[in-house]
């Protein structure tokens, strides 16, 4: 299914950069080359070609991972993906992580607090956090933080001075962890609205169960009964909704990127889009789809890990 | 044998007549039974009056406006009235091209309008008729589209979009297209395994064994009872689109010529002018939090109503 999913991105992109303004040799034919490249390009690529050689071409370079050279960079795709990919990661993982263990606490909270005033206004607030647009949230962090009071940096990854020999070092630095704040700060307030209003509805559902009066009876103390029997049970179809959120985290991602000007595949994929770039603006795609059917997939071995009703086929 | 060729037609005529005009009656019935339990909820009540502001502000704007959108303003001495803050002359303050805010948001309000509604409606349309015919038929057919769902679900939204803007243009049909081939997803899972339950009721059998074709009894037996479902989903995807419109935009792949607040937003990011001019920042990003709040209201207040579990536990 994985492969299926992959396989498909990959020919949506083939015949779709096909239609680029200046027609298919575009794509993959940098404006700058001279005759001769343009000729090794276009027969390494198989551009006089019939379309079923193209697209066998296509293939065959994608999965020797092989995308083109950058316009702009003039550089191998690859090498510039596998670059900011480890900068995506390091920022969605601590975001993700971080909104997730909130938003299942906060949840369970909210449900157990169910019908009081507090839980009301909670709702509310949870509402219009989520509905606000992540790049707002982001401008106006940034305007208090940032512009205002000065106490934390305007964006990218690194101070002027920092230096590093190897990525451990990087990712562990006080200077990189300092400039990860800001932009996890704003991804969570956009990431812990789902898993906060699953937990919550889920545990509703699940406290009119048989078990929770049992627990009730037998005179467990309300936090155990929370934490120990309804939470447990609840928090199954948050794992589930995880497949599904994390296309829209990725959208999240490429936004928070570009506000906080974090050198990841979003912000290249806007910037070589912009730029005309195609072929790293497709590596760009396909990576970052990657990342989402990668999860998808993790998040279904999860789920049937945590029920074994789906392990052993039963209904 | 002509003659009776020409009754049983016409007879076949007026009772697919007779079918259409029930079926309409019963959508009649339906959507006035919603629509009193809808007024049951303060919540939704509320959103709506939220979403309609601002439809009738995006109809009059044009007319209130005090300034062009992209109309200079200039001081007292000639110069260009760049970054002035908000004045009995510009409410709301002007931007970094001596352009006035309060005239953009206005105008701005038009585009999210459409954009919120129309994509509404192609999530509502595309998901319910997938939906509908999946679970109806089953088998194959229902393999394929779920397939297909899966499938689209490693499209990741915000990035798609940016590719079809990309090879297509930068227009905000584009952006509706995407909105429209990536946001039915849910919509279509969730009204797919209503009709799965739906299809086995004894009145769709009933209808089946009185010899109704299997569109008759999609369009007349089931549609009718998932059309709650699908106002839900599509009072969702208003604030989804509105946002995925925005978001669009502040990347730089909106169509500048046209006043958005997503365009707002960008032209107030790539300038800088963000960290100075929050009379230029905050008008646009409320506006688009209160409309898309409203629609989440619209949802979650009918959703109460629809669903009888939720509201015993509250």
């Amino acid at each position: 299914m994985m492969f299926a999913s992959l396989l498909t991105v990959i020919t949506i992109l083939f015949f779709l950069f096909r239609q680029v303004p200046g027609g298919p040799m575009s794509a993959i034919v940098s404006p700058r080359m001279n005759e001769a490249a343009r000729q090794a390009v276009i027969e390494q690529y198989g551009l006089n070609e019939p379309l079923w050689k193209q697209y066998v071409f296509y293939m065959w370079n994608v999965f020797h991972l092989d995308f083109g050279q950058s316009f702009y960079y003039g550089q191998s795709v690859y090498s510039l993906i596998a670059d900011r990919f480890l900068n995506t990661m390091s920022l969605m993982l601590t975001a993700l992580v971080i909104s997730y263990s909130v938003g299942t606490f906060l949840g369970a909270q909210l449900g157990w607090l169910r019908g009081t005033t507090k839980e009301r206004a909670g709702m509310l607030v949870v509402l219009l956090i989520r509905s606000t647009p992540v790049f707002w949230t982001g401008m106006i962090v940034l305007y208090l933080f940032a512009f205002q009071l000065n106490i934390f940096p305007l964006g990218g990854m690194r101070g002027m001075q920092a230096s590093y020999t190897t990525n451990a070092e990087k990712f562990l630095s006080v200077d990189f962890l300092y400039h990860l704040v800001l932009p996890v700060f704003t991804l969570c307030t956009f990431y812990t609205g789902l898993p906060l209003l699953l937990m919550r509805n889920n545990l509703l559902e699940v406290l009119s169960e048989d078990y929770i009066k049992t627990a009730r009876a037998k005179g467990l103390t309300e936090r155990r009964i929370l934490f120990r029997h309804a939470a447990r049970n609840a928090i199954l179809p948050v794992v589930t909704a995880f497949a599904i959120a994390i296309g829209f985290a990725v959208g999240g991602q490429v936004l928070i990127e570009q506000v906080y000007s974090w050198p990841g595949l979003g912000r290249e994929m806007v910037q070589a889009s912009l730029r005309s770039d195609y072929p790293l603006a497709q590596g760009a795609f396909m990576l970052l789809s990657v990342i989402v059917i990668t999860m998808n997939f993790f998040a279904d071995l999860t789920y049937s890990y945590l029920d074994p009703r789906v392990r052993l086929g039963g209904n | 044998m002509s003659g009776e060729t020409t009754t049983s037609v016409k007879q076949r005529d007026r009772e697919t007549k007779q079918g259409w005009s029930r079926f309409v009656q019963n959508l009649k019935r339906s959507a006035i039974e919603q629509g009193r339990i809808f007024m049951r909820s303060k919540m939704a009540v509320a959103g709506l009056l939220i979403i309609l502001f601002y439809v009738v502000l995006a109809l009059i704007s044009p007319y209130i406006a005090p300034y062009e959108p992209y109309e200079r303003i200039y001081m007292a001495d000639g110069g260009w009235a760049k970054l002035q803050p908000p004045s009995a002359a510009n409410p709301l303050g002007t931007t970094e091209a001596a352009h006035d805010v309060l005239s953009q948001l206005l105008l701005g309000s038009r585009i999210a309008v459409f954009v919120g509604l129309l994509g509404a409606f192609m999530v509502a349309a595309i998901g319910t008729t997938l939906g509908i015919v999946a679970g109806y038929y089953g088998g194959w057919v229902d393999e394929v589209v779920m397939r297909v769902v899966d499938i689209l679900y490693g499209l990741p939204f915000i990035p798609f979009v940016i590719v079809l803007v990309t090879v297509l243009g930068a227009s905000v049909w584009n952006i509706i297209l995407g909105i429209a081939l990536l946001y039915w997803l849910s919509t279509a899972r969730v009204i797919r395994s209503e009709v799965l339950s739906l299809r086995e009721r004894p009145y769709v059998e009933a209808a089946r064994a009185a010899g109704a074709s299997d569109f008759r009894i999609m369009g007349v037996h089931i549609l009718p009872n998932v059309i709650p479902l699908s106002a839900l989903y599509a009072a969702i995807a208003v604030g989804y689109s509105i946002v995925a419109q925005a978001s669009i935009a502040f990347l730089g792949f909106g169509d500048p010529s046209i006043p958005s607040w997503g365009v707002m937003l960008q032209r107030a990011f790539v300038t800088q002018a963000f960290g100075v001019a929050w009379w230029w920042v905050i008008p646009p990003g409320l506006s688009i939090t209160l409309i898309v709040t409203g629609a989440y209201l619209v949802g979650r207040g009918y959703e109460e109503v629809v669903n009888p579990q939720l509201q015993q536990k509250e």
